[in-house]
């Protein structure tokens, strides 16, 4: 790693020296015209991204009821201490969290490129399965959480009903919500369901893009067909994976819609508790603790940021060294 | 695709951040479910009018409120522009709802919750209010209706107890009895098993674990009485003191008979299971006959009081929750909701809202009870004569510490029951944090 860094850095450096000053001549409207799009999407980020979120830092560090400025007073690290010490649901929650991106990563997205990788080899039909495969993710994933909530019901649900599971009496009676150790795993389906056609659609537009050429190559050159995917494909299509890792991630961190929607809106349903929800459980409610909750979103925060810039920084490393 | 890849990059990463910090903003949360209300009923007609922010989301209070707010328009002229949010999110909100823009009426509930409001000044006090209305009330309900500072803020319309529901049929034909007491509860839950029923019909799914703490309550006011009971619930006393375990104990007896999937299920399908005779029994509020689609069931439900434990306490508490209303502290229009407060006072408010919805019993003492039907006759008798009501463990208590530290914390237990002393100590070691004061 360290020695990546350095034959980086001496290359920049090797760069700078070569690039000439240039002199350029704008008009005011030019400058104003520069300032404008510049300006207008930099004050909307700071205003409605970073304000929000470094107020919250600020707010994690104090108590307050959420009624007047009044009421807030300082706590410093109380916040942070109780919720890594004393706060049942919050090491579940990291470890359902982190479940939901190893499970996001080996599952659904894998079977979004393998589709994908199917439906471009113009099978018959390849619209309809395209479509059929892509529906679930033109719904808002809170309605998948409704209709999810309708397939696993445990007295009416078509799940139940199916297996003959749906008699609270009898032997098997399958509680796919409420039983914890089963719960996680219901919902992961169900955002697995629609996570696969995300996937699917930004691969199959990435192998659409591919040029042809590139197979035609590898074909002459003897490769077989899972090949020439690994060998020539994958590594054409370096953007798509990109977005595709940084998706399963960010969509793995802010899981919450699905989950709020088929754990009802307390949130902390045992087995489904995850940071978002937690989030939410102190934020808003009828006796809200924002303080508390602003140390529960910083620390998510400082989660996603850890994982995105790494993994960002690397890229970019890999992507300067090449 | 055409463009560099380090561009997308960035745009992503720009993306990836911006994700994180919208999470962060969670206030934009409530203002989500907010704008999601129902449209309003009649239009607003310039100076005489009021607005009324109704939490009556299920089908049955939303028709009943919708009765009131057209019988006072007829009564006094005065147009009623109403906002109904859904019931749970509502109350979820309010804090917030009360500091934005609330409408000038609004549905609550009596007790400590209310109190906190009023004590934040969130809520308009309304003495002249009940110099007009306090002739129609009990001095319980009165006292109900103050804030810590001797002030009126409450307007009560009526209350519901919390008991044992069970359907006639199902006992006569299996010739079950009452339980008066809990040896013969534990053993008739028993029979009924043997009988192939699921005993207690339980659904704390979706967002519906705050059922389980009726169970809490009455069993607490069973085997530790009244002052404890509030004690408890007003953060004075610790939630692992010993007298609690006998309280675990007693419910864990109970949990073999606890319908399965209680956890999956939400308490209206929980009521549907005492309806289609798959359970025997279930405890609940009055509010159940809400759940009631074919009229003719009414008449077959019945309740009894939760069996005593402790002869020293008896049956002497009545769980039964007061619903009312309040005038918010931000309200445009002040004298106009003082007048429909005043109006909503008298017992005619509570005849139009009790015709609609009978599963409630009008707070006034002057309520017109001819029309009342068995289950409303039962219920008023029991409150009446009960020593001591109490308001529900969410409503006697810190609602964020009981929705985010108790009823997770028993739903889990329910889940495995063992002695409970673990999870009793998990709860009192965040009980400091909501009760600093």
């Amino acid at each position: 790693m360290a020695l990546t860094a350095d034959v980086t850095g001496k290359n920049a450096k090797a760069a700078a020296p070569r690039r000439r000053p240039r002199t350029r001549v704008l008009s005011v409207g030019d400058k104003l015209f520069l300032a404008v799009l510049i300006g207008v999407p930099l004050l909307a980020l700071l205003a409605f991204v970073w304000l929000p979120a470094l107020a919250s830092v600020g707010i994690s560090f104090t108590q307050w009821d959420g009624i007047g400025l009044s009421s807030i007073h300082w706590v410093g690290l109380q916040n942070y201490k109780n919720i890594f010490t004393n706060y049942p649901p919050f090491w579940p929650a990291v470890e359902h969290n982190i479940i939901w991106m190893v499970f996001t990563a080996l599952v659904p997205t894998p079977a979004g490129i393998f589709l994908a990788y199917q439906l471009d080899r113009k099978i018959r039909f390849s619209r309809v399965y395209q479509m059929a495969i892509f529906l679930p993710v033109v719904l808002s994933t809170a309605v998948v959480g409704f209709i999810w909530e309708i397939v696993y019901d445990p007295d009416h649900g078509l799940l139940n009903n199916a297996l003959g599971t749906n008699n609270p009496s009898g032997k098997h009676y399958i509680d796919w919500l409420g039983d914890p150790h089963l719960n996680l795993w219901a919902v992961l389906v169900a955002s697995a369901w629609r996570h696969t056609g995300y996937v699917m659609i930004l691969y199959l537009a990435g192998l659409k893009s591919v040029d042809p050429s590139l197979r035609e190559a590898a074909a002459i050159d003897g490769a077989n067909g899972r090949q020439t995917f690994l060998r020539v494909i994958v590594p054409a299509m370096k953007p798509i994976n990109v977005t595709i890792i940084v998706v399963t991630v960010m969509e793995s961190l802010r899981a919450f819609d699905m989950v709020y929607v088929l754990s009802g809106n307390n949130g902390s349903k045992q087995g489904l508790e995850l940071l978002s929800l937690l989030i939410t459980n102190n934020t808003v409610g009828e006796s809200p603790r924002p303080g508390y909750g602003s140390a529960l979103a910083t620390v998510l925060l400082v989660v996603s940021l850890a994982a995105i810039v790494t993994f960002l920084v690397q890229n970019f490393r890999k992507e300067r060294q090449a | 695709m055409s463009r560099g890849p380090i561009t997308d990059r960035r745009t992503l990463l720009r993306g990836a951040i911006g994700g994180a910090g919208l999470l962060l903003a969670s206030p934009a949360l409530a203002a989500c479910g907010k704008s999601s209300a129902s449209a309003s009923t009649g239009s607003g007609g310039g100076g005489s009018q009021v607005t009324f922010g109704s939490d009556g989301s299920d089908p049955t209070p939303r028709k009943a409120y919708g009765a009131l707010t057209s019988a006072y328009t007829a009564a006094s002229g005065m147009q009623v522009r109403t906002n109904t949010l859904d019931h749970n999110t509502f109350a979820q909100q309010i804090t917030a709802y009360l500091q934005g823009t609330p409408e000038d009426v609004v549905t609550w509930f009596a007790g400590y919750r209310m109190q906190f409001f009023a004590q934040k000044n969130l809520l308009h006090p309304i003495d002249d209010v009940w110099s007009q209305i306090g002739g129609g009330f009990s001095d319980a309900a009165k006292k109900l209706s103050l804030g810590l500072d001797g002030k009126a803020y409450f307007v009560p319309l009526y209350n519901y107890p919390w008991g044992v529901f069970y359907r006639k049929s199902v006992f006569a034909a299996k010739g079950y009895q009452p339980a008066a007491d809990w040896d013969s509860f534990v053993a008739l839950c028993g029979q009924m098993k043997k009988d192939g029923l699921s005993p207690l019909a339980a659904g704390f799914g979706g967002g519906d674990s705050w059922t389980n703490l009726g169970t809490f309550d009455y069993l607490n006011l069973r085997i530790n009485g009244y002052d404890f009971h509030m004690q408890l619930m007003g953060g004075k006393v610790a939630w692992s003191d010993p007298r609690l375990n006998a309280v675990m104990d007693h419910w864990r007896q109970l949990s073999p008979y606890l319908e399965a999937g209680a956890s999956g299920r939400k308490w209206q399908d929980a009521a549907q299971s005492v309806f289609d005779k798959k359970s025997g029994m279930t405890v609940t509020g009055l509010f159940m006959g809400q759940a009631i689609t074919d009229e003719t069931l009414r008449d077959d439900m019945d309740f009894f009081a939760f069996p005593a434990i402790d002869p020293t306490h008896g049956q002497d508490a009545v769980e039964a929750p007061t619903d009312g209303f309040v005038l918010s502290a931000k309200a445009k229009h002040v004298d106009a909701g003082k007048k429909m407060l005043e109006w909503i006072g008298t017992s005619a408010a509570e005849t139009v809202y009790a015709n609609v919805d009978p599963s409630n019993v009008g707070a006034s003492t002057k309520a017109d009870t001819s029309k009342y039907n068995a289950l409303q006759q039962k219920s008023a008798q029991m409150i009446a004569s009960a020593k001591y009501i109490t308001q529900f463990g969410d409503r006697d208590s810190d609602p964020g510490f009981i929705s985010a530290v108790v009823e997770p914390g028993f739903a889990q237990w329910l889940a495995s029951p063992d002695d409970g002393t673990s999870t009793l100590k998990k709860i009192e070691s965040q009980r400091s944090q909501y009760f600093t004061s």
